[in-house]
């Protein structure tokens, strides 16, 4: 892209310098201290039936202003998916139900003076339970006799999605392409391994959060943590069955979401309880509460078969995803849809597929949106097979990895065939630099010089791993993001956007294309995001989609205003607009007559003056495709074959994102979700008791990766442009999730000759495979 | 009970229970850059200077806290102007979601004040108490370094 001036910039984010100072609101920043303290009884068991909840002696404790519970709240049927409308989610929970279904499911809320006296009236709920057999594993929930979690009243919004709760089965996807039993007889070699990844916490560092009052009006203000405000007030409004006009949800800054957030959790909750007691609320989640009651990684089960010639070409592959919804089924269609959309299209060269997906019910954590949302758990999968591949054929992962993906000007049928929600949509690749990714990537890594070399240093060996990985680009033709701008005096514009900015700058590059389009600076844009009751809806921030659909709306819109302000320009100069050259640094043009007109004279003109209007307008836009950003990602590390502990020294991540919006905050995408990657696949882990307990729901037991974990990170923005996309950008976030534990899996092969197929990959595991690779299996 | 600190300079009286933690009673008093985010001694968002050391304020009982001087990332910046390391921080993109960042701050003062000119591996140890979910610490390690440059060539213009 030539001649971009604001676009392409590492412009200082808009809100940097407040946060920094401790001054930027988060949603508890802005309590006002008359609030009443919500608390949740959560349930001490697996499966079990309610039979009775005698709140009485509760109540009748001073300074309690109200218990909820399935005695006195409405059963309206709901997903906490915060997704499109009807969600693509089942409608498998209620607020306050007679059944609970995983340690930690919410039986009843006390809302009371406060967080002391809240706690004690939680103890003094007598509930008595009786004990259902519960299930914990994936692999036995569709077996006949295995409980089953949801009844006939749990249901799909969306018909044509499967969905049968009698089989605990929350979600199918069946996909056939081809003949791969036909392509697998005449394949010179075929693999089958069976690879496992895990529950994962987001740990965003701001827990959730929420709380809602009354304004002078009677209607419901909630100031929350989400990434999904428009949703949480419809999901809200149905909830306390009132109008969504009634509801106003504010975002203010928010502490990191990774996808955590795009869950309705706790809208309703300080919602019922402002609404019912006429009193303000709130509600924040204990660290413990985050853990084991807020959402999580699905965990997913994935066996992949690949038929190969012995030159590498791989005629057929086989993915069976057997995935974790947890008690409940936020989710549970759209990651496992996306662990078949946005892997299996990379390999669009085999011709022959086979993709069987099941989201199955378990009396477990619940599993949601987290960053890279399926894919992360199907490339983990198909980059160890991928590797295997060259390994088996003496090639060089490198050239397969470049001879076989996806490229620029093809297709895939998966694109076509699998939707989320709706049906799939033909799309053809408009932009792919992932050769030049796995080219330049290698190069920063040293690869050719590390790589079969298992360079020793006493009983440590090195060895480097790479990974190829896709994500998407928003939701096409389901996603809509848009955006408002209006003209003030002096030439300044504000622009009101529905999406949000969780910590990613999305602000600042939304700010960015406004700017560009007017050939303004980006400071002369201010912005206002995510309240319902004044910005442009949008559907919030997720699927990668906020620098695509919610920055399309921006210069859609921002293109409306600079043809408005000509109009006024021609005006002033009492010629046609068509004669007119809109120029930088806020001025427009006439090269005949070598007159100009400042912003602040069309402001002026059509504030006091000539023409009287507001230049303004609204643009809107969502995708017709979903253009994926691809990652070559590599790790170069260290294996301890004494204690079996991984040391990893360098992971370098390519990335074809399209044009960056703003380098330095692109960069800074790919090292978060690195480094959350490298905690996944190294220690990053939920551990059960046999009766379903979260054993390490704390920062001191469920390790998160901090500042003397980091090893070198190296980022390259390889240049592309996405023509689609506004000024040739596409998203970034999600996709550096996905390679860095099948890299670093591959990387251990390399340096020890074992492969591991379930993360995390512990001192443990790694010291077992090494026993067993040494000694042969017992 | 009741007692008195010094928080960012001023003298500060409060009534508050005895099993009140510090950070409770920062927050319920309106310091809003103390954050919280574990309540358990391990992510940092919470950090204050206490008597000059730094300390989780989730793990401090404000009743032991009397009498003491207490800063928080707020006494750093001098008037209008904000400390180098809060320009720093925002200029290398070190700031993302921004919840982490006052305590991450107050650990790099507490670095840099003892050691002007560190390492990546000291800037590494330095910051260890202090989680953050968002940046990878990449572009905060440069924020130090740059912040650290930036103390120094202030140190020599004054």
């Amino acid at each position: 892209m030539k001649d971009l001036r604001q676009v392409g910039r590492s412009v200082v984010k808009t809100d940097a310098q407040g946060l920094a100072l401790g001054r930027a609101k988060f949603t508890d920043d802005l309590l006002e201290g008359d609030e009443l303290y919500c608390r949740i009884l959560e349930s001490p068991h697996a499966h079990a039936e309610i039979l009775s909840l005698d709140a009485s002696e509760a109540e009748a404790l001073p300074g309690v202003a109200a218990i909820f519970h399935g005695g006195n709240v409405p059963r309206i049927p709901y997903t906490s998916a915060g997704q499109g409308n009807p969600e693509p989610s089942p409608y498998d929970m209620v607020l306050f139900d007679t059944r609970v279904r995983f340690v930690g499911d919410r039986v009843a809320m006390v809302v009371a003076e406060s967080e002391e006296i809240a706690r004690e009236a939680l103890s003094k709920i007598r509930v008595e339970y009786r004990q259902l057999p519960a299930n914990f594993e994936a692999e036995r929930a569709r077996n006949p006799q295995t409980p089953k979690l949801h009844g006939p009243e749990a249901f799909m919004p969306i018909e044509e999605l499967s969905y049968r709760p009698e089989e605990n089965v929350a979600s199918e996807v069946l996909l056939t392409i081809g003949n791969p039993d036909g392509a697998f007889e005449e394949s010179d070699f075929v693999v089958e391994h069976t690879y496992s990844v895990h529950y994962a916490s987001h740990a965003a560092l701001e827990p959730h959060t929420a709380h809602a009052r009354l304004d002078p009006q009677g209607r419901l203000v909630i100031h929350t943590s989400t990434q999904v405000p428009f949703h949480a007030r419809r999901i809200t409004a149905k909830l306390l069955e009132i109008s969504p006009g009634k509801v106003r949800v504010i975002k203010p800054r928010i502490g990191g979401g990774f996808g955590g957030k795009q869950e309705v959790l706790l809208e309703p909750l300080v919602g019922l309880a402002a609404w019912k007691t006429r009193r303000p609320c709130r509600l924040t989640l204990s660290r413990k509460e985050v853990f084991t009651s807020a959402r999580t990684r699905h965990p997913m089960r994935v066996r992949l078969k690949t038929g190969f010639l012995k030159d590498g070409t791989i005629k057929a592959m086989e993915m069976e995803n057997l995935m974790t919804a947890g008690a409940y089924g936020p989710h549970a269609m759209t990651v496992l849809t996306v662990s078949a959309w946005k892997c299996l299209p990379l390999y669009n060269k085999v011709e022959h597929l086979r993709f069987t997906g099941h989201t199955v019910y378990t009396n477990t954590p619940v599993g949601g949106a987290y960053r890279g949302y399926g894919a992360t758990q199907s490339h983990f999968a198909t980059n160890q097979q991928l590797d295997i591949v060259a390994r088996t054929c003496g090639m060089d992962v490198l050239e397969l990895a470049k001879s076989l993906h996806i490229k620029e000007g093809e297709t895939s049928p998966v694109f076509e065939a699998l939707g989320e929600g709706k049906g799939g949509i033909s799309q053809t690749i408009t932009s792919c630099k992932l050769s030049e990714c796995i080219d330049r990537g290698a190069k920063a890594l040293g690869w050719y010089e590390k790589r079969d070399k298992k360079l020793r240093q006493g009983s440590w060996v090195r060895g480097v791993g790479m990974a190829i990985c896709m994500q998407g680009t928003g939701l096409p033709q389901i996603d809509l993001g848009s955006a408002t701008m209006k003209m003030n005096e002096g030439g300044s514009f504000n622009l009101l956007v529905g999406a949000t900015d969780l910590g990613t700058g999305s602000d600042t590059i939304l700010a960015q294309i406004a700017a560009e389009v007017l050939g303004i600076s980006t400071e002369d844009i201010i912005v206002t995001s995510s309240d319902t009751d004044v910005t442009p809806f949008d559907v919030g921030a997720y699927a990668s989609s906020t620098t695509y659909v919610s920055g399309g709306a921006v210069k859609r819109c921002a293109e409306a205003v600079r043809e408005q302000i000509c109009h006024a320009a021609g005006e002033i100069l009492g010629v046609p607009r068509e004669e007119l050259i809109f120029g930088s640094g806020g001025e427009i043009r006439h090269p005949g007559r070598g007159e100009t007109v400042t912003f602040a004279q069309v402001a002026q003109h059509t504030l006091y003056g000539g023409t009287l209007r507001q230049i303004g307008a609204t643009g809107s836009f969502t995708g017709e495709v979903s253009p994926p950003p691809f990652t070559a990602q590599f790790a170069d590390i260290s294996v301890d074959c004494d204690t079996g502990r991984i040391k990893v020294h360098h992971l370098v991540t390519a990335i074809d994102c399209g044009q960056p919006i703003n380098p330095a905050l692109a960069e800074g995408q790919v090292e978060g979700a690195v480094l959350n990657a490298l905690g996944y696949a190294l220690y990053e882990e939920y551990r059960f008791d046999e009766k379903g307990r979260v054993t390490n729901a704390s920062f001191w037991d469920y390790k998160v990766p901090g500042s003397e974990d980091t090893p070198k990170i190296t980022t390259i923005l390889v240049d592309s442009c996405e023509e689609t996309g506004p000024y040739g950008a596409k998203s970034v976030s999600e996709v550096p999730m996905n390679g860095p534990a099948p890299a670093i899996a591959n990387a251990l092969y390399d340096a020890a000759g074992v492969r591991i197929y379930h993360l995390p990959l512990t001192p443990e595991k790694v010291l077992e495979a090494l026993k067993k690779e040494k000694w042969g299996t017992p | 009970m009741r007692g008195s600190f010094v928080v960012n300079g001023s003298v500060r009286e409060w009534e508050f229970p005895e099993d009140m933690r510090l950070l409770d009673l920062l927050r319920r008093e309106g310091y809003g850059e103390v954050k919280c985010g574990c309540r358990e001694g391990m992510c940092g968002s919470c950090c204050v200077l206490l008597e000059e050391k730094i300390v989780n304020s989730c793990q401090v009982l404000a009743a032991s806290a009397t009498n003491k001087q207490i800063r928080t990332v707020e006494a750093l910046s001098e008037g209008e102007e904000p400390h180098p390391l809060v320009t720093a921080f925002a200029e290398a993109g070190a700031v993302q979601c921004g919840f982490c960042t006052p305590g991450m701050i107050l650990a790099a003062y507490c670095l840099l004040r003892d050691n002007p000119d560190p390492s990546e591996e000291e800037i590494k140890r330095a910051l260890d108490g202090n989680y953050c979910r968002c940046t990878g610490y990449v572009k905060i390690f440069d924020a130090v370094q740059r912040g650290a440059r930036k103390m120094r060539e202030k140190e020599v213009q004054e």
